[in-house]
């Protein structure tokens, strides 16, 4: 049995503590939001919060995962949270949206350390998210809108 | 894509069936008009624009589109309700939408028909005018509904952001969308004018936009049913082998694992969880008969394609006489262009899930051709195609690989419900090294051109052979797509090029292999583009002109064309000059699904490293129904053709697919994209697709850049792509 802490609540899992916590969370806490792209840390698709800060969940152990405050896109909140997700919309940044959640999830770390992130900053923060629509631009053009908006 | 074959033809009786099986859908609230008991009854089928096919009044007063067309990211739901919004005079708020169930007969692509199909970018353009019929359908009913509670004339009632008023009346949709139901459907209707549009032409915002920031947006990999396994099958590592054993010893070992069969594919290992799936199947024993698969090298199979350009190949298009024109011809090009197997690799990983019942099957999937997927999943599974019911989720990403004629996922998913005798829902998860090993490919395409200019700039001649393997032959659309042996889709972009080339000879030489092909956003304008629009540029160059003016003088007969070229050249200050050592600027159109998109990159190149640091675009796409999507869908097809332009191949090593996932098969990143602008020419004609036509300018725009900056013509995908690997 392992306990992990996931979106303010805990959660008591019979899984064996070597699975990532991508399948975990997606198939036994049923939290879908957190998208599988490679499963190997390429890609971003399963970007979660981990004690605050972006964590590509297919590539960390449950077992490593306790003792860990873990957020996932359905519960991520706050005013960057809310900047980063009505700027978003505002822009119409997603396509298929299938690497969004990721997305975010990145932007949201990003944002919360640099309040003023300029271009090159974002193509750092931001690197390890793929986006095979291709909305980056609108990405980008989201981010500065976010930071904008938090002032 | 082409016109489907007649086996997919519903009889009328299926036809009535499947239509009262639809009333399902009408149950969920209040709603325009009646359920389709009227069809069932025998009277006549319901109408191409019935409103109880396409739309639901719910008592809370939003409006629901029922889309009959898949959303995998191209804005598709968003357009389709903007039209019926658009007539219905509905409030741009209270429209949402619903994927529609499998259903040919109701739910048919226009242009393809009868199957329900999303794909080729003709969703806006077949369904713009059947879209506008059923909101002005409803309209009229409400109307009617109206007039008849309030017993005034029709006439005097007005219908503005979902508000229906007359002198100090005033009711929403919802409001009369029960007595509204009792109307009879309207036999014709007249549509607005293009000046009174409200919402067409306008950036509305996109339905799903919220759902896809917060997580909630459900996709196929999303899909929980109870007592469900996840199977996830192991693959040969070359196409066209088969098992010859297994030993599933260590695989059955492995907590959640637990059943191992067979399947014509591989070998599915199932469990209750996806990463047991996973791990199981690390460690399944498979031998593989490999008597009949490909073994070759991509180097190998590249040398018997030149081998091939010997042979006459099938004539595609024979005008005037070429090699005439070539002899006396005052400058002459000679290319060979190359292009690798592509994936198409979605973000979302194909997956689909299966239950089985004693009445038949169903499929909760994101899938383009809902129609081909019944079927495929019928035959496999001994049941007739209407017994397969399809739920659509959203798709993530899709490029044309969530739509195949063979449907090989749904098909592989049908065998493993089987296997297991059904007795628990299967969810079928590819892992991403099974996406990209998974065939289905852009083919690998070898082009030669011969291609004269006269000195005052006119062509002289045009030799143009392409060696590809076919895409439709073999499928169930070869009949209505391949005439004797010619695949149009090999040639699509030089066989129908708007240049005037009046002595014009174009060959295609067709190779068979195990491996299999696919559609890869664009189809044959993938390939064709580059090679037509850097030939093209050459042939500028070799006449000495301007390569905006050399092009505008070849397509003088068409100003559609001429107008994006002059577009895309103004807003990117073509003909001033572009400072920087290792700067260039170059230009590329094409016209391809009733789209002219033209495109100026400018790029830097340093040593063998090309930043693209500006792509300007000018489209005429018709009537742009939302600009906001087009200009999305233009610059993701950008963001998407650039891997394929910097890097992406797939390469086989003795028939090994020598990529497996994004480290070495990568798409664009963050810091590649370059700036990107979209003008889009205003135009009431009839509006043409969006998803696909953005992609073949991109590479020739980079690719004359380049060739502007260096002085070197690259002449094969990706740029620098001069010998394959493998
Ligand atoms: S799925 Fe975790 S980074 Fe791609
Ligand atoms: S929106 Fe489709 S992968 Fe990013």
């Amino acid at each position: 049995m392992v306990s992990l802490n996931v979106n303010g609540r805990i959660v008591d899992l019979d899984v064996n503590p070597r699975m990532p916590l991508l399948w975990a969370l997606r198939d036994f806490v049923g939290l879908t939001g957190t998208k599988f792209g490679c499963g190997r840390a390429l890609c971003g698709a399963c970007t979660v919060h981990i004690d605050g800060q972006a964590a590509r969940a297919c590539s960390i152990m449950v077992g490593d995962a306790v003792g860990k405050t873990i957020t996932t896109i359905e519960a991520v909140s706050g005013p960057v949270a809310d900047a980063v997700r009505a700027a978003w919309q505002k822009l119409d940044v997603v396509q298929c949206g299938y690497c969004q959640s990721g997305q975010i999830m990145s932007a949201i770390t990003l944002l919360t350390g640099n309040r003023k992130p300029n271009d090159e900053d974002i193509d750092l923060g931001m690197e390890g998210n793929i986006c095979r629509c291709g909305t980056y631009q609108r990405i980008r053009a989201a981010i500065h809108e976010a930071a904008s908006t938090l002032g | 894509m082409p016109m489907i074959t007649p086996a997919f033809k519903p009889s009328r009786r299926d036809f009535l069936r499947e239509a009262a099986a639809t009333i399902g859908v009408f149950t969920l609230g209040t709603f325009i008009p009646f359920g389709p008991a009227r069809a069932e009854g025998g009277g006549p089928a319901p109408g191409p624009f019935d409103p109880n096919i396409f739309l639901q009044i719910s008592p809370d007063n939003t409006v629901t589109l029922i889309s009959k067309h898949f959303e995998m990211g191209q804005g598709v739901t968003t357009g389709l309700a903007t039209l019926v919004a658009e007539e219905l005079d509905a409030d741009w708020s209270q429209m949402r939408f619903v994927f529609a169930p499998a259903n040919a007969a109701l739910y048919n692509n226009l242009l393809f028909g009868p199957v329900q199909a999303t794909g080729g970018s003709t969703s806006t353009a077949e369904a713009f005018t059947q879209m506008r019929q059923v909101g002005a359908a409803a309209r009229a009913m409400l109307v009617s509904a109206a007039a008849a509670k309030w017993g005034v004339p029709a006439s005097e009632i007005a219908i503005s952001q979902g508000v229906v008023s007359q002198g100090a009346n005033r009711a929403t949709l919802a409001e009369l969308a029960e007595a509204a139901m009792r109307m009879p459907v309207p036999q014709k209707v007249s549509l607005k004018e293009p000046k009174a549009w409200k919402l067409i032409g306008t950036h509305v915002p996109r339905l799903d936009s919220v759902a896809k920031t917060t997580g909630a947006a459900v996709f196929a990999l999303d899909v929980r049913r109870p007592g469900m396994l996840t199977a996830v099958v192991r693959h040969p590592d070359v196409f066209g082998a088969t098992v010859a054993s297994f030993d599933a010893t260590d695989a059955r070992k492995v907590d959640g694992v637990v059943d191992v069969q067979q399947l014509p594919t591989g070998v599915a290992v199932y469990a209750t969880n996806t990463w047991a799936a996973i791990e199981g199947r690390k460690v399944l024993r498979v031998s593989w008969d490999t008597s009949k698969a490909e073994t070759r090298s991509t180097a190998q199979i590249f040398d018997e394609y030149r081998d091939l350009l010997a042979q006459p190949g099938l004539q595609a298009v024979k005008r005037g006489d070429a090699s005439a024109a070539l002899a006396r011809a005052a400058k002459i090009v000679e290319a060979e262009f190359t292009f690798p197997y592509l994936a198409h690799a979605p973000m979302e990983p194909l997956n689909c899930t299966m239950e089985l019942s004693a009445n038949g099957a169903e499929i909760w999937s994101g899938c383009q051709l809902q129609t081909i997927d019944q079927f495929v999943a019928a035959q496999i599974l001994g049941l007739k195609p209407e017994q397969v019911k399809i739920n659509t989720f959203f798709g993530g990403g899709s490029f044309g690989r969530r739509g195949n004629p063979v449907a090989d996922w749904v098909a592989e998913l049908a065998f493993a419900a089987k296997a297991i005798g059904g007795r628990a829902p299967v969810h079928l998860v590819w892992t991403r090294e099974d996406d990209i090993k998974g065939g289905f490919y852009r083919p690998m395409v070898l082009h030669r051109v011969r291609a004269g200019v006269t000195a005052d700039g006119a062509i002289s001649g045009w030799q143009h052979q392409l060696v590809s393997k076919s895409i439709f032959t073999g499928t169930p659309f070869e009949s209505s797509s391949v005439k004797e042996g010619l695949d149009a889709s090999s040639v699509e972009g030089v066989s129908d090029t708007d240049y005037a080339i009046p002595d014009f000879d174009v060959r295609q030489h067709n190779v068979t292999t195990p491996l299999p092909v696919l559609w890869w956003r664009s189809v044959g304008n993938s390939h064709t583009a580059f090679a037509m629009e850097t030939a093209i540029d050459e042939l500028a160059a070799l006449a000495g002109k301007d390569p905006v003016a050399f092009r505008t003088a070849l397509l003088a007969h068409d100003p559609r064309d001429v107008a994006v070229i002059r577009l895309a050249a103004e807003k990117s200050g073509w003909g001033s000059p572009i400072a920087g050592a290792g700067r260039g600027r170059g230009i590329a159109f094409h016209h391809s699904f009733g789209t002219r998109i033209a495109m100026v990159a400018d790029v830097t190149v340093h040593g063998t490293t090309i930043q693209v640091e500006r792509m300007v675009a000018a489209a005429d796409v018709g009537v742009p129904v939302n600009p906001d999507v087009i200009a999305a869908q233009i610059e993701g097809a950008i963001g998407f053709a650039l891997s394929m332009v910097l890097r992406n191949q797939i390469t086989l090593r003795g028939g090994v697919v020598q990529q497996g996932n994004f480290d070495d098969y990568e798409p664009t990143r963050m810091r590649e994209m370059p700036k990107v602008e979209v003008h889009i020419v205003p135009s009431t004609e009839p509006p043409s697709g969006i998803g696909e036509p953005g992609v073949p300018p991109v590479a020739p725009a980079i690719g004359n850049a380049v060739a502007a900056a260096t002085g070197t013509r690259l002449h094969g995908l990706p740029l620098g792509f001069a010998t394959l690997s493998g």
